[in-house]
């Protein structure tokens, strides 16, 4: 069987690729990119998201006020309670106005900074039409460039050469393997959360009850082809970003829409009809991230949200019908839940509120008091017909687990060794900077500035050859 | 379930995820309208696909398009209840057949037009005119016809849009939001996309504003040959001005720069609307399409070689076959793609008015 070469491959087909890609191009490089999937699901998980987090000082077209390195800074701290790597998650922050900049040349479009739905207008630029237009433009660009995109063509091992890097490929569409030989490799193919054998070997039986909200064909080959070719790979095979989603949302793919935003509004119980958490701890963007992992621990990993009348317009509307009744009785008995057990529990917690003044936007003082489990905030009796319940459960959006790289983007193996040829940027490395806890729109701010970086040099270690 | 229903549905279905998802905000109108609901009804689906105008950024930008099991696709469906609309408001109502066999309805009126005119003026097929029109059909005939067949449609026009915007309820509507929506509705504003770069109708490929181009031709280049024929009318009446009119009269020059203006629209949108991703498109509307670009386009250019070929034998049959196309196209138009022009204003009075109260 023949070889293939070229100057430098890129694997993966997501936002990291095609910056990489695009970038190496730029950078005086022939490239050929290998995307796994068809060509109608390309874009990995990227193709789900829909804004990058960017620093910057005064209002820009598309971000209000300002966001100091600072701040951006402690917000990544906070959310991984000081578990970063702050050398690079600065270099991540400080080259972000930078990359937005970029984008925009490559034909990337961003929403006006009129605020957007998600108040984070502040922080984050919001790409017109989401990620799948984002990852449709630098498509669009890579194939004006002549970058060569290869679909339905899935990496699936490595060998690490100092002249060269030889990668197997399985080639779906034609169902036969191809070696590919390229002088510098970017490896930017995602994480391995759509793995579910993967998954299970980290998490157990649980696992089979998670649903993957983005992309099936992050299945973490390469990632595990870097390990066998004894690269270093660090963080915790559970460790990832896990937020609860309705449990009617498909098993992969489910997206945004697929979230559940009444959580803080209701209580949530579990299989027992017992509440587990303190519903009212935060604010959306923290409570958001920790749901998943809350479910996850339960029983069968499941979780019914439940709500009344009052607080129905106060959160964003959901994708799927929630499940209405005009009593507890009848709600427990849709849910296949124990009635007398979701009729004490709901006593007990109307009983131990104590009523304050409810503010949806402030951590507000009505809480609870006197119960095993307390609602900090926004805890309002649930008295008001008709009910509605929302079945939950845990939604993987990506894994930490990754491979160690200098912030050159070039990987390290075990033995401290700085390849000089193989690159990876995106999810797979974002184990560097994130190793728990979530800032939204951070990942497409990593794999934008990584992506980037990891092209030009992987051209650039071709001139040094 | 009939068709109808699934039809409905899946809009409302359509419209609760983009509610839930929200990515396409800046895209174009129909996204900000959505988000001010939070449940969805038969209305707000007649609304909203009467807002969109099928551009496909949605389409192309949308994580749950097909194959994606939500199998969305807004500028499909959204097409496909506009023609539902059309259907549901026609007066009378039993007329909402025509949008179903448009094509072949259409046809068929403009034979049996045709036929009726020929056998009017059969008589005088032969007659040396020497470019008068009424020695062909009398001015009665003419202004007669003309006047009955526009005057019902005027009126069915007038209680279709009636019905329509009773259905999609103008509670709070006022007079600024009838200007407002004119300004968009003149300037194809919607059409323009996002900053006015354009979309990328037909195939997903470059943006361009091409199409908004040849709407304005064909918009345009309509009210130019209406405006034509009033003043025509005008000076036939008041100034006892009779036709025909030299060239540089304002009638002439108002109809032939109309009339190619029409013909260049036409030909424009009915090429894109060939060249179009079958994505964009719901196939059983697109009769409807392809009928009133047909009709406009027949009209224009019968009109145009009418006046070329005024004073050689063919006039008798040009005449015949130019007053047929407009006649026919006046008693079909409540029953064509023409409504979308009344029923798109009418949302974009609707959207004015919710953008400012939401405000
Ligand atoms: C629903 C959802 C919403 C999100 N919203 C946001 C947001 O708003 N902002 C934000 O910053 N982040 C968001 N994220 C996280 C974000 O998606 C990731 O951080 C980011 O997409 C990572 O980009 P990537 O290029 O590394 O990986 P991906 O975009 O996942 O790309 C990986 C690519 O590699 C391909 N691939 C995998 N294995 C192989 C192989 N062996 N051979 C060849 N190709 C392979 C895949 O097909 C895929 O195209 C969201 C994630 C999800 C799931
Ligand atoms: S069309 Fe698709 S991407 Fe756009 S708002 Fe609707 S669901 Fe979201
Ligand atoms: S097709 Fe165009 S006009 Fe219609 S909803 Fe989508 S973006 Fe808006």
């Amino acid at each position: 069987m023949g070889e293939i070469n070229c100057d430098i491959l890129v694997i993966g087909g997501g936002n990291a690729a095609l910056c990489a890609a695009i970038s190496a191009k730029e950078n005086g490089a022939d490239v050929v990119m290998l995307e796994s999937s068809p060509k109608a699901w390309r874009g990995g998980n990227s193709q789900h998201t829909r804004n990058l987090r960017s620093m910057h000082y005064g209002p820009t077209d598309v971000l209000t006020d300002t966001y100091s390195e600072d701040e951006f800074f402690e917000d990544i701290y906070k959310v991984t309670k000081g578990q970063t790597n702050e050398e690079f998650a600065r270099y991540v922050i400080k080259n972000t106005p930078e990359v937005v900049k970029w984008a925009k040349s490559h034909g990337v479009r961003f929403q006006g900074s009129f605020g957007g739905t998600l108040q984070l207008g502040r922080t984050n630029a919001f790409f017109l039409g989401g990620g799948k237009s984002l990852v449709n433009s630098y498509y669009k660009e890579a194939k004006k460039m002549g970058i060569k995109v290869l679909y339905e063509h899935e990496a699936l091992s490595l060998d690490i050469q100092k002249e060269y890097i030889g990668v197997k490929v399985k080639d779906h569409a034609n169902a036969q393997i191809l070696n590919f030989k390229a002088d510098a490799c970017v490896i930017a193919s995602g994480g391995f959360e759509s793995n579910l054998d993967k998954l299970q070997e980290a998490w157990g039986k649980p696992a089979k009850n998670f649903l993957i909200r983005g992309t099936k064909f992050n299945q973490g080959k390469m990632l595990f082809a870097l390990k066998d070719a004894g690269a270093k790979i660090i963080g915790d095979p559970t460790q990832g970003h896990m937020v609860a989603i309705d449990a009617r949302a498909p098993k992969y793919d489910g997206g945004i829409a697929s979230r559940v935003d009444c959580v803080s509004l209701g209580i949530v119980v579990n299989k027992e009809a017992k509440r587990f958490y303190d519903e009212g701890e935060d604010f959306w963007p923290k409570r958001y991230a920790i749901w998943g992992r809350l479910v996850a621990s339960q029983e069968d990993q499941i979780g019914y949200s439940i709500t009344d009348h009052k607080v129905l317009k106060r959160y964003m509307p959901p994708l799927f019908e929630p499940v209405v009744a005009n009593s507890l009785d009848e709600l427990a008995d849709k849910m296949g839940l124990d009635a007398a057990a979701l009729r004490k529990t709901v006593d007990e917690y109307n009983a131990g509120v104590v009523e304050g003044k409810f503010d949806h936007t402030v951590l507000d003082d009505c809480h609870t008091e006197g119960l095993e489990v307390n609602k900090t905030h926004w805890a309002q009796k649930i008295d008001t017909p008709p009910f509605y319940c929302y079945p939950l459960r845990p939604g993987v959006t990506f894994t930490y687990l990754g491979v160690k790289v200098t912030k050159e983007a070039a990987v390290v193996m075990e033995n401290g060794e700085v390849c000089k040829n193989l690159f990876a940027a995106g999810e797979i490395m974002a184990g560097n900077i994130l190793s728990q806890g979530y800032c939204a729109g951070f990942g497409m701010s990593i794999g934008s500035v990584f992506g980037r970086i990891a092209g030009r040099e992987a051209a650039k270690s071709r001139e040094q050859k | 379930m009939n068709e109808n229903e699934a039809l409905y549905n899946k809009a409302i279905r359509l419209s609760q995820i983009c509610n839930a998802c929200r990515y396409c905000e800046g895209f174009c109108a129909v996204f900000p309208a959505m988000e001010k609901r939070r449940e969805f009804h038969i209305k707000d689906a007649d609304y909203l696909a009467n807002l969109c105008h099928q551009c496909g950024e949605c389409l192309y930008a949308c994580q749950y398009a097909p194959p994606h099991e939500f199998d969305l696709d807004v500028p499909r469906d959204f097409a496909a209840v506009r023609k539902e609309s059309y259907k549901k408001f026609a007066t009378p109502k039993f007329l909402g057949v025509a949008f179903e066999k448009a094509g072949l309805l259409t046809s068929i009126l403009l034979l049996i037009v045709l036929a009726a005119f020929l056998a009017l003026g059969s008589g005088n097929l032969g007659k040396d005119a020497a470019g008068n029109f009424y020695e062909i059909t009398s001015y009665k005939t003419m202004v007669g016809m003309f006047g009955f067949f526009a005057a019902i449609s005027f009126l069915m026009i007038l209680v279709s849009c009636f019905k329509f915007t009773s259905h999609i309820d103008f509670k709070g509507v006022k007079f600024v939001d009838f200007i407002g929506a004119l300004k968009d509705a003149l300037s194809l504003k919607h059409l323009g996309g996002h900053n006015y770069e354009g979309c990328t109708f037909p195939n997903g490929e470059d943006r361009s504003n091409l199409r908004r181009y040849f709407h304005h031709f064909t918009f345009y280049g309509f009210m130019l040959c209406v405006g034509a024929t009033s003043v025509a009318a005008f000076y036939d009446h008041f100034l006892s001005y009779h036709a025909p009119y030299p060239f540089f009269s304002v009638p002439k020059l108002l109809g032939t720069v109309g009339g190619i203006a029409l013909a260049i629209g036409c030909t424009g949108l009915f090429a894109m609307k060939l060249k179009a991703d079958p994505d964009l498109l719901d196939a059983k509307s697109l009769n409807i399409d392809y009928a009133l670009i047909f009709m406009l386009f027949l009209s224009a250019i019968s009109g145009l070689l009418l006046m070329i070929f005024r004073d050689s034998a063919a006039l008798a049959y040009l005449l015949i076959l130019h007053l047929s196309a407009i006649l026919s196209f006046f008693i079909i138009a409540p029953y064509s793609k023409m409504m979308h022009l009344f029923y798109r204003y009418l949302a974009l009075v609707k959207n004015a008015k919710e953008c400012r109260t939401h405000a």
